[in-house]
């Protein structure tokens, strides 16, 4: 391990590391205690989030956790492209669910215009979004299990999230980066083979949780390394900014789409997990069980999805499809100006936030009646999540620091934006 | 609608010398008044038993690129109670923008007006750690003002050594 310098570590760092005013550089020996920088190239971190630790022997007495290193600067750039051009950057966002973050953007700008998707199309999205809850969820419990040195769920659990991706691939002809949506309804149809697929999953899929659930919670040492480790009370929750998964394990009983129902949700029947304890163990236990309610919601859309349009008929809004505009002057004409002009929303600011795998994704949009967004500030969940970080990791050991990361689950995709 | 005429009505009573725009747009309610209250109507929103906006959910500005008013701080608020929104907004001066800060009352704003003053170069007065979320310390520049070009500045970030 290479030596820090001072160089590396910014003195301002040092003084939110240590809390006080102090003339410490890193160089020198703290007293009996002594920094350790963890990341941004950490295989636990998931990612490249860093983590100044403040340690005084094995135990953590402070965390400052550092952001920026993907950060690509989307909000800049969303004020420099239509509200079309910018769709498939909100892929790259939370990579692990996309069809998700689409969903999010498309349902904001739709709010924006004053226009709604067609039943389908929505019935549609809510397939997608529960899906990439799961591959999410899937992926947060794999990758929680092997931080604490369970590999073989991580395995388990990323074959099955491979078969929503080969259906992801079918609906959308991308296993990840999908840009599905569309303002104003979604890309293309779902076809029969599709739902056949989501259908075959589903239907095996509470086995094979099962298999993964045997294989963690009788898991002494994976429950004792999770149990009461980075507690959080409801209080601090709260006010910490807490979100999704980690604010329900947390004891509170808050999800979007409970709380503010979009799409179809409020026509759905399904839980909110919600567990009292607050540790890591706890939210690893809401995931699980929001992956059964979700099941549950998908075998709901799968039923009661309507046939019918996918996009929205409001021709001035919405891009036409590919065959009329080769064939129609009218789509052609909308085509051109929508494409090189932008759609003009009117002037004012909307918000609209949507419960996603890992907690509340919004979009806050400023138009001044322009093709392009005067503003746009994405309130990203994992960004909100790390906040509790610094709080969750003290009085805990350093090993604990790669657990407690795994159970709040961040993606720093979205974080840094 | 009910909330618009309960808001006016409680922050009359509450702060009778100061004035309140409470606007609608796509069912969104936006509550604007002077910077200078923003702490005490922030904890009125918070502790007050009928509001309860116990959760911050997001704090950033607006870069107008106007001459007065430039900047618009705003906040949004969720009340886990009673499952409403509300958008507040204060106005700002081009002149080196500062505000209180909010982070006394909810936790959560210390790292959201982090990311703002990262971004705008607003002053958030008594944070108790002000520095920047996403870039570099040795960084000058507040990049998602109207100003800052999309492309960079070229050499405004130190590059490692070869």
């Amino acid at each position: 391990m290479e030596r820090l310098t001072k160089d590396d570590v910014h003195p301002s760092i040092v003084k939110a590391l240590l809390d006080q005013e102090t003339n410490v550089t890193f160089e020198d020996a703290l007293e009996n205690e002594m920094i350790l920088n963890m990341g941004p190239q950490h295989p636990a971190t998931h990612g490249v989030l860093r983590v100044l630790l403040r340690l005084d022997g094995e135990t953590v007495v402070a965390a400052v956790p550092e952001l920026g290193y993907l950060h690509r600067g989307y909000e800049k750039m969303a004020e420099n492209m239509s509200y079309y051009e910018y769709l498939p950057h909100t892929d790259r966002l939370d990579y692990i669910a996309p069809p998700a973050n689409n969903t999010a953007f498309s349902l904001a700008v739709e709010k924006l215009y004053g226009i709604e998707a067609p039943p389908r199309a929505q019935w549609i999205r809510m397939i997608m979004s529960e899906l990439s809850r799961m591959t999410s969820h899937l992926v947060a419990i794999g990758a929680l299990a092997m931080d604490v040195g369970a590999l073989t769920v991580f395995l388990w659990a990323l074959r099955e999230r491979e078969k929503i991706l080969n259906t992801y691939d079918i609906i959308c002809g991308a296993r990840f980066t999908t840009s599905y949506t569309r303002i104003g309804g979604v890309a293309a149809d779902m076809p029969d083979e599709a739902v056949r697929m989501i259908k075959e999953f589903l239907d095996q899929f509470d086995d094979k949780l099962e298999e993964m659930e045997n294989m963690l919670n009788t898991n002494r040492i994976f429950v004792e390394r999770l149990e009461g480790v980075g507690v959080m009370s409801r209080e601090d929750a709260i006010s910490l900014g807490a979100t999704g998964p980690t604010l329900r394990g947390s004891g509170v009983e808050h999800d979007i789409r409970r709380a503010s129902p979009y799409m179809y949700y409020d026509q759905v029947d399904f839980n909110i997990p919600v567990y009292n304890e607050g540790d890591s163990l706890a939210r690893y236990f809401v995931r699980v069980d929001e992956l059964r309610e979700s099941v549950k919601i998908i075998y709901q859309c799968l039923d009661r999805m309507p046939k019918g349009d996918i996009m929205a008929n409001s021709p001035k809004k919405v891009l036409p499809r590919k065959t009329e505009i080769y064939t129609k002057m009218e789509e052609l004409i909308h085509d051109f100006m929508i494409i090189n002009f932008g759609v003009k929303p009117p002037v004012g600011e909307v918000y609209h936030s949507v419960e996603n795998p890992k907690g509340e994704l919004g979009f806050y949009i400023v138009s001044k009646g322009e093709g392009h967004p005067w503003k746009m500030k994405i309130k990203s969940p994992s960004f909100s999540n790390l906040q509790t970080l610094g709080h969750l990791v003290k009085g805990h050991m350093i090993s604990d620091v790669v657990a407690i990361i795994g159970s709040i689950d961040p993606v720093m995709g979205e974080a840094d934006k | 609608m009910e909330i618009k005429e309960k808001l006016e009505k409680l922050l009359t009573e509450q702060f009778p010398g100061t004035s309140f725009e409470i606007t609608e747009f796509r069912d969104e309610v936006t509550l604007k008044f002077n910077r200078s209250v923003v702490v005490p109507v922030c904890e009125f929103l918070k502790n007050n038993s009928e509001l309860e906006y116990n959760q911050c959910v997001d704090v950033t500005a607006i870069d107008w690129a106007k001459k007065k008013n430039r900047f618009t701080v705003v906040y949004h608020l969720f009340s886990i109670k009673n499952k409403n929104r509300l958008r507040v907004s204060c106005d700002l001066e081009e002149h080196e923008p500062h505000i209180n800060t909010v982070s006394s009352v909810w936790k959560s704003a210390n790292w959201y007006e982090r990311e703002t003053w990262d971004m705008y170069g607003i002053k958030f007065d008594g944070h108790p750690d002000l520095r920047r979320m996403y870039m570099s310390e040795e960084f000058e520049y507040h990049p998602l003002r109207k100003e800052y070009p999309l492309m960079g500045i070229p050499g405004d970030q130190p590059l490692p050594k070869k």
